[in-house]
C-alpha cells in the first residue's frame, strides 16, 4: 500500500509531510536503508522516535533536528520563531532529555521578507530560549529569490544528555494514558486564522517549551513514565497510534476525560476538523504505570503548563495498534488522519 | 403532519444519559416489530458523520440496519465532472474548490494530481472567498461548486449579487429529492423508511416529502445532527414503520417548517435549473443536477470555455475502479466490508472509489471510525 502511495504517480504530495502513515512510509522507503545497521548502543532512525540517542559512557546523548514552515508565520499565541525553539526542545524532552545543552539554528529567507518581521522572530526565539534554559550556539543564514520559497524556513537542532531514555514503545497493558493539558489548540488556532476565514475567536496556539514540566514529572516519579511523545502534526490520534503500534498494545480512550477548550471545540465544529487530529505544540502524551498515575497527574498540575493534565485512557492487550474511543454515546475507532485535515463542505 | 414530542425541544442535544435512554427505547421499538433486519436509510453525509463521530453504530440494535444512501455530494460527483475541472486546470485556469473535492478521482486523475503537476488549484471555505480571490487576481478563476441544495444556495446568492469578470462557476451541485425516488424504486433496495437531512429541509421545508410518501408508501422523518436528534429521529421512524404509517414526521422543529425558507428557494431557482445527469455509481438521475440558467451563461464555465476533456480520457488506464462497488454501497445494497478493495487497495491515502475520498463518504467513514467492528465495552 505504501509503495503504491508513493509510486502511484511518482510525485511527493503534501500528505507525505503530514506526519501520518504516508510520511512514515516515505521515510522508510527513501531515507532508511538496510545499510543503516542498528548500532547496539543507539536509538537510531529506524526507531522513528522524536530524536536519536547515542550511548556515551553511563549517559545518553540525545540529538534531534526539525525544519519549521508555517503559514501564517505569526499566529495567535506565537510565531515561527517560538515554534522552532519549543519544537526542538520538546523533541529532546520527549526522549527524557530535559536539560538541553545547546541548539543550532539555520534560517532560509525569501528575498523581500520584512526586516522587522525577522527581528520579531528573533526576539521571540530568544524569549523561548530563556524559558527553556538554552541558547542557540551556532547558525546559518541564506536568502533565496522571491518566489523560491514562501517567506521563511527555520531549521533548529538540539543536543542534550540524559541518564534514562524514554521512547515511544514502552507502553504495557494496564498503563494509563495521560495528557498534559487541552488538546488541538495549536492546529485549530492556526487553521482559524489561515485562509481568511474571518473568525473572531480567542483561541490561541499552545506553543511552549515543555522541558521544565517534563523534568518535574521524571524527577518526581522514578520509572513511572513508560512512554512519551508530543502530539504535533497528526494530533493526539497520530501520537497514540505510533505509541500503540510500536508498543504492541491497544488503547481505550474516554472522550469525556480529554481536556478541550470551549473555543477549540467551537472552531473544530465550524471547520469540521476533529480536535483529536489537530496539532499541539505545547502538550505531551505520557504512558504511566497505573499505580503512579495519580501522582504524575498531581505533579503535572503543579506546573503552570500542566494545570489541566488528566488521565484519558488505558492500555489493553486486546487489539494491538487500535485506539477505541468511548464517546459517551457509543464506541468507535479513532483512526490516524491521512494527509492534511481538510475542512468538510457542509 | 408535524410530530412534536417531548424529547425534541428544550433539551441539551448532546446529553449522554438521555442518549442511553433513547438507545434503549430504540432497541425496544425495533424488537416490537418482531423481525430482522428492519432497514432504514439516511441520505446525508452529515448524518453518517455524526453517527460515526459519536460511535452510535455500537449502540444501534442488531436488528436495525441504518444504511447510508447517496448523501455525500462529493461521492456522487461523476468522473466526467471531475475531468472538466482537471481539464480547465490544465488549460491554465485557476480552480477554486472545497477541500474534499481535491482527491476525488476523475477518469485519469484528480485535482490533487493536477496540482502536484503544477496546475493552479486552491482550497476555499466558501464561494464568497472564491470571489474575493478572483477580485484580487488577474487570472481566470473557476469555482468548482459541489454540494446539495444547502450549499447551492450560497453559490446562487453570490452569482445573483454579481461576480467579477474573471470569475465563473463549474457547477457539480446536485438536488436530493429526485434520487430518493430512484433508491425507493430500485428492485434490490429493501429500505422501509428514510431519515431526511434536517439542514436541507430548512431550505425545502418538510412538505416536499409529502408527495414522495404518498407515492412510495414509505415514512420519512426529518432529523437534525446532534446525537439525540438522530436517535429521536430513528425512534420515530421505527414507530412509523411498526404502525405501517406512511407519513412525514418533523423531528427537527427547532429549525424546519413545512414551507421551508421561501427566500432561499426563490434564490435557488432564480439562478439554477434542474437537468438530468449521472450520479457516480448510482444511475442517471432525472432532475438530479443543478445547472446555471441561461441568464447566467456568462458565469457558467461550461459555456464560457471550451473544456477539452477527451485528451484526459486517452490517458486513463484500465483501473481498479471496475471492481469498486461504490454504487451498491451508496444505494444501500452493500456495505463497505463487502468490497474486495476496501482497506486494501482502496484506502484514504490512495482512494479507488469516491466513497473513500470525502469525509462524508461511507467507505471513508467506515475506514476512519471502524464501521461495525465489535469494539467490546458495554
Amino acid at each position: 500500500m505504501g509503495d503504491q502511495a508513493i509510486a502511484g504517480n511518482g510525485r511527493i504530495l503534501l500528505k507525505h509531510g503530514a506526519g501520518g502513515r504516508a510520511m512514515r512510509d516515505l521515510i522508510r522507503q527513501i531515507f532508511l536503508s538496510d545499510a543503516d545497521a542498528p548500532l547496539s548502543d543507539m536509538i537510531g532512525p529506524g526507531a522513528m522516535d522524536d530524536g536519536a540517542a547515542l550511548r556515551l559512557g553511563d549517559q545518553w546523548l540525545v540529538i534531534t533536528t526539525d525544519s519549521y514552515v508555517i503559514q501564517p508565520p505569526f499566529f495567535p499565541g506565537g510565531d515561527i520563531g517560538r515554534l522552532a525553539i519549543a519544537g526542538t526542545v520538546n523533541d529532546l524532552a520527549m526522549m527524557g532529555a530535559t536539560e538541553p545543552l545547546a541548539l543550532t539554528c539555520a534560517v532560509v529567507i525569501e528575498e523581500g521578507f520584512a526586516r522587522r518581521d525577522l527581528e520579531r522572530i528573533q526576539e521571540s526565539m530568544r524569549a523561548a530560549c530563556r524559558q527553556a534554559g538554552v541558547a542557540v550556539v551556532t547558525g546559518d543564514t541564506k536568502v533565496m529569490g522571491r518566489g523560491e520559497l514562501d517567506g521563511i524556513i527555520i531549521n533548529t537542532a538540539g543536543v542534550a544528555f540524559t541518564r534514562e531514555v524514554i521512547t515511544d514503545r514502552g507502553l504495557k497493558p494496564g498503563d494509563r494514558i495521560v495528557v498534559t493539558g487541552t488538546i488541538g489548540d495549536h492546529g485549530l488556532a492556526v487553521m482559524a486564522c489561515r485562509h481568511d476565514l474571518g473568525l473572531d475567536t480567542p483561541l490561541c496556539s499552545d506553543v511552549a517549551p515543555l522541558n521544565s514540566m517534563v523534568r518535574v514529572v521524571l524527577e518526581g516519579a522514578d520509572g513511572a513514565v513508560s512512554a512519551m511523545k508530543d502530539p504535533t502534526r497528526g494530533g493526539l490520534a497520530s501520537a497514540l497510534h505510533e505509541m500503540a503500534e510500536k508498543s504492541g498494545v491497544g488503547i481505550e480512550l474516554d472522550q469525556a476525560a480529554i481536556p478541550l477548550r470551549q473555543e477549540t471545540l467551537a472552531v473544530s465544529e465550524l471547520l469540521g476538523i476533529d480536535p483529536l487530529l489537530a496539532a499541539n505544540e505545547g502538550k505531551a502524551v505520557l504512558g504511566v504505570r497505573a499505580e503512579a498515575a495519580a501522582e504524575v497527574v498531581a505533579a503535572l498540575r503543579g506546573h503552570p503548563l500542566g494545570m489541566q493534565a488528566a488521565v484519558i485512557g488505558t492500555c489493553v492487550a486486546e487489539r494491538p495498534g487500535v485506539i477505541v474511543l468511548d464517546t459517551g454515546f457509543g464506541r468507535r475507532i479513532l483512526n490516524e488522519p491521512e494527509g492534511e485535515p481538510l475542512p468538510r463542505i457542509c | 403532519m408535524v410530530e412534536r414530542t417531548a424529547s425534541s425541544g428544550g433539551l441539551r442535544f448532546q446529553d449522554p444519559s438521555t442518549a442511553r435512554m433513547m438507545s434503549a427505547l430504540l432497541a425496544k421499538r425495533v424488537r416490537e416489530i418482531g423481525r430482522a433486519p428492519v432497514s432504514v436509510m439516511h441520505v446525508c453525509g452529515s448524518h453518517e458523520q455524526a453517527i460515526a463521530k459519536y460511535g452510535l453504530r455500537a449502540v444501534f440494535p442488531r436488528e436495525l440496519d441504518v444504511i447510508m444512501g447517496p448523501g455525500c455530494p462529493v461521492c456522487v460527483t461523476d468522473m466526467p465532472e471531475v475531468d472538466e475541472a482537471v481539464a480547465l486546470a490544465q488549460q491554465g485556469k485557476r480552480i477554486l474548490t472545497y477541500g474534499d473535492m481535491l482527491r476525488v478521482p476523475g477518469t485519469a486523475k484528480s485535482l490533487a494530481d493536477a496540482k502536484a503537476e503544477g496546475a493552479s488549484v486552491d482550497v476555499v471555505y466558501s464561494v464568497a472567498q472564491a470571489v474575493r480571490i478572483a477580485q484580487e487576481s488577474s487570472e481566470e478563476c473557476v469555482f468548482f461548486a459541489s454540494g446539495f441544495e444547502t450549499t447551492a444556495i450560497a453559490t446562487a446568492a453570490v452569482i445573483k449579487a454579481g461576480t467579477p469578470a474573471n470569475f465563473s462557476v463549474l457547477s457539480a451541485h446536485k438536488y436530493i429529492p429526485p434520487v430518493m425516488e430512484i433508491v425507493a424504486e430500485m428492485p434490490e433496495a429493501r429500505v422501509e423508511g428514510f431519515l431526511a437531512a434536517g439542514h436541507a429541509a430548512t431550505v425545502t421545508g418538510w412538505g416536499i416529502f409529502e408527495r414522495f410518501v404518498q407515492r412510495h408508501q414509505l415514512p420519512v422523518v426529518v432529523a437534525g445532527f446532534e446525537p439525540l436528534d438522530i436517535l429521536a429521529g430513528l425512534v420515530r421512524l421505527v414507530e412509523l414503520i411498526r404502525g405501517r404509517r406512511a407519513e412525514v414526521a418533523n423531528m427537527y422543529p427547532r429549525c424546519v417548517t413545512r414551507e421551508g425558507n421561501r427566500n432561499a428557494q426563490r434564490l435557488l431557482w432564480h439562478v439554477f435549473k434542474l437537468v438530468g445527469g449521472r450520479w457516480r455509481g448510482i444511475a442517471h438521475v432525472p432532475n438530479g443536477n443543478l445547472r446555471l440558467r441561461d441568464e447566467y451563461a456568462h458565469v457558467d464555465a461550461r459555456r464560457r470555455f471550451r473544456i477539452d476533456v477527451e485528451r484526459l480520457w486517452d490517458l486513463a488506464a484500465p483501473s481498479l475502479a471496475q471492481s469498486c462497488i461504490c454504487g451498491e454501497i451508496m444505494a444501500g445494497i452493500a456495505s463497505p466490508d463487502r468490497c474486495s478493495l476496501f482497506g486494501r487497495q482502496c484506502v484514504p491515502d490512495s482512494p479507488v472509489g469516491a466513497c473513500m475520498v470525502s469525509s462524508e463518504g461511507t467507505c471513508r467513514i467506515w475506514h476512519e471510525y471502524g464501521g461495525r467492528f465489535d469494539l467490546g465495552g458495554s
